[in-house]
């Protein structure tokens, strides 16, 4: 008997790619891990089963979105250009949704996660995405660095580059992201190659501390995952822009474009979101109006805001009036 | 000396300069000879860049940095309009720093210094902290043109024992002082690390915070000196700008400039808990030092967020033997802008004002942005006891410059609360 995706089948005797075509899989579309090593493709027809082993095949789901920008102003992350500053994220999945932050928020950067394979789903989301857009694997699932860089491995064989959003929950009911777990996974990860996008809790010392670990952009949480609540640790994020020098991308908790207008106002690089899209009334009228809102934010940042009227009076006793010449 | 005059007056034609050359009547033939090829023949100095070999070279890009913003730096590229911006924006950025650095600030004092005091207020109450500085010794192997201890400046030389500086400590320690600032002159062989070392442990049994301002040394140096208890270190730059620094620095270790550059970086590398910076505002052109000297403090501590920082203001005073020396074009107005724009753009560094400024300005500054002053200050050697009681000491070494706030502890103390300050001797943990 072989375990496979954690069943177990008799399948001993079989090749790998001979199982995966008898069950139904597209080899291009999957990547396959051999107790507990990734199988290159070539490998496929020359590793047999044999009793005992276990095998997990996975493939990518979610959603990712992006809008374009003007030219001159890039984000750059990891070395790698991006015209636009929204990044669709992952969860609700529907390719729906795809093709309307695609085509309405023009995004470049897709989150997608990686998962056992089905068998019975002949859609693959690859099939979907543009040639043009980059994926953003996450690491979704993980509760400890070494989970996170399993996964991580599982989604660079699946072929989709160098790219990992690390996403380390130890916590199921908010969701909210182990920081320690993450500093170690991005630093493993780092030296590896990838180019490492940890999803974090707004502190300053870890985000130094990601900095220190080779990160390619800092990405915090503005409100729990799929609260829709906005900018709810609003003062940290701003801490984060000012002191960092990699690109901020706010991650979460995003819930209509005003919010994550504000964000880019602030200096934020990029907004993550993918519930404010996935739940709205129109999904391609509001991706736009995301497009529209990010675009909005981000010039008036570049533009330096302007006057606020000062509350304070002015004190009636000159502060400077001791000064001699 | 006639030569002397003809070359300080044509560098007075170029822009008004100070007139630094002074020469001795006890200096031999052979070492004024030596000083005048220094001056006059640069091809006869050492390269300003070249370490020396017993300097350490530690990996650090925060002087590119620094020195290209401080190049790009346009002071009258600057309007009213972009100094009201920057008074407006929650935080200072760099493009604001440099608008309330400008010319075109001044006019606008008033409210930087009304947005100064807000940022004081907001990062340490209503507290000044008061220290002392001791002068142990006023050996110095360097010839920096404007330094009262200067190597060819004819001066009393002295140095304490150990058992003299000990005397001293005592004498400032009974008037309450608790921080202590240890400084000598630049001469390693006169002033050896282990010497220093000593003095940092009679320090420790009398106040509570021990802070160096001595020769830049190398990382285990400092280290050494951490253990023997001294925890912060400041070291002036004077000038960043190379060209000029090279003019006023023309012999001695310290010509070194970006050793000296690097100085604040090893001491952190050691362990020190804090360091000073600060620019000799009157040598080169002050906006552009003061940039300098913020953007210095600005890199190294989003590279060493754990280690505090201060500022300090200093301008040009006279000295023995050239009592004509002085700031410049640095008023009490300008002075007053570059600590306000400090203040507004590092919010939470220390910022020191020393007794080079009189007590007006200092009781009005500290009331805006200064935290640090110092009291019952001599900058000459072995003279506390003669200061602090009247007693007449019987050798005792010159001072570094000419002070102009003498107030001892207790008047100051007296003159910070009567200013609705609270005089703070000490907050400090040693760990």
């Amino acid at each position: 008997m072989v375990r496979i995706n954690g069943e177990l089948q008799e399948k001993t005797g079989l090749s790998v790619a001979d199982y995966l075509e008898q069950a139904g899989y597209d080899r291009r579309a999957v990547a396959v891990e051999y107790n507990g090593v990734i199988l290159a493709h070539e490998a496929y027809d020359t590793t047999v089963l044999s009793a005992g082993d276990e095998v997990e095949v996975v493939c990518f789901m979610g959603g990712g979105s992006g809008a374009a920008e003007a030219e001159e102003d890039a984000l750059v992350i990891g070395g790698h250009v991006f015209h636009s500053r929204f990044i669709l994220g992952s969860g609700k999945y529907s390719l729906n949704l795809i093709q309307a932050a695609v085509e309405y928020a023009g995004a470049e950067l897709i989150t997608v996660a990686v998962r056992r394979a089905n068998t019975k789903e002949k859609e693959n989301i690859l099939d979907y995405v543009p040639k043009d857009v980059t994926l953003l694997p996450n690491t979704s699932g993980a509760r400890t660095a070494e989970e996170a860089v399993r996964i991580a491995h599982l989604a660079k064989a699946l072929g989709c580059g160098d790219f990992v959003k690390i996403e380390i929950m130890r916590d199921s009911k908010y969701l909210l992201p182990d920081n320690n777990e993450t500093i170690r996974a991005t630093e493993i990860l780092a030296k590896e190659g990838f180019v490492v996008m940890p999803y974090m809790y707004p502190d300053l010392n870890a985000a130094r501390d990601l900095v220190n670990a080779g990160a390619a952009a800092v990405m915090p949480l503005a409100a729990p995952i799929g609260s829709n609540k906005g900018l709810a640790t609003k003062e940290f994020i701003q801490i984060l822009i000012d002191e960092i020098d990699l690109p901020i991308i706010v991650d979460a908790g995003i819930g209509a474009p005003s919010q994550a207008c504000e964000a880019m106002e602030m200096g934020a690089a990029a907004i993550m979101a993918n519930t404010a899209l996935a739940t709205a009334g129109n999904v391609p009228l509001m991706a736009s109006a995301f497009g529209d809102a990010i675009r909005a934010g981000r010039k008036a940042y570049l533009a330096g805001l302007g006057r606020v009227l000062s509350r304070g009076a002015e004190a009636s006793d000159p502060l400077t009036g001791f000064l001699r010449d | 000396m006639n030569e002397i005059n003809e070359i300080n007056e044509k560098q007075s034609e170029n822009r008004k300069e100070n007139q630094f050359l002074v020469d001795s009547q006890r200096l031999s033939e052979a070492a004024l000879a030596k000083k005048h090829r220094l001056e006059h023949d640069p091809s006869c100095r050492t390269d300003p860049m070249a370490y020396l070999p017993d300097m350490e070279q530690i990996h650090s890009d925060v002087r590119e940095k620094v020195i290209a913003a401080m190049e790009a730096y346009d002071p009258d590229a600057y309007t009213i309009q972009d100094v009201r911006r920057a008074l407006d924006h929650r935080i200072c950025s760099v493009e604001d720093f440099k608008a309330l650095l400008s010319p075109a600030a001044l006019p606008l004092l008033e409210q930087m210094a009304s947005r100064a005091r807000l940022e004081t207020s907001r990062h340490f109450g209503n507290t000044v902290y008061l220290f002392t500085p001791l002068y142990i010794a006023n050996y110095c192997e360097n010839y920096c043109v404007y330094c009262g201890f200067n190597c060819y400046n004819d001066i009393q030389r002295l140095q304490l024992t150990p058992e003299e500086i000990e005397h001293e400590m005592q004498v400032i320690a009974q008037s309450g002082m608790e921080e202590i600032l240890l400084l000598t002159g630049e001469s390693k062989t006169k002033s050896s690390v282990a010497y220093i070392g000593e003095a940092c442990k009679l320090a420790r049994k009398y106040f509570r915070n021990v802070g160096l301002e001595v020769y830049p040394m190398n990382v285990k140096d400092y280290k050494y000196l951490h253990e023997c208890g001294a925890d912060y270190v400041t070291v002036f730059q004077e000038t960043y700008d190379l060209k000029k620094y090279e003019t006023l620095h023309l012999m001695g270790h310290k010509r070194v400039w970006p050793y000296r550059f690097e100085a604040q970086e090893r001491a952190l590398m050691a362990g020190m808990r804090g360091v000073g910076f600060s620019a000799l505002l009157g040598l080169a052109d002050f906006r552009r030092d003061a940039l300098a000297t913020a953007l210095h403090v600005w890199y190294l501590q989003r590279k060493y967020p754990q280690a505090e920082f201060s500022l300090s203001c200093p301008r040009l005073r006279p000295i023995i033997n050239n009592e004509k020396i002085n700031p410049l074009d640095v008023g009490e107005r300008q002075l007053c802008q570059i600590i306000c724009a400090y203040r507004i753009f590092l919010p939470y560094v220390g910022i020191t004002v020393s007794s080079r400024e009189s007590a007006s300005f200092r009781n009005g500054i500290a009331k805006i942005a200064a935290t640090k002053i110092s009291a019952g200050v001599s900058t000459g050697i072995g003279d506390h006891e003669e200061k602090y009681t009247g007693k007449e000491t019987e050798e005792k070494g010159d001072a570094q410059f000419e002070i102009c706030d003498s107030r001892s502890l207790g008047s100051m103390y007296r003159d910070m609360a009567g200013e609705g300050l609270q005089p703070v001797l000490n907050d400090y943990v040693y760990l």
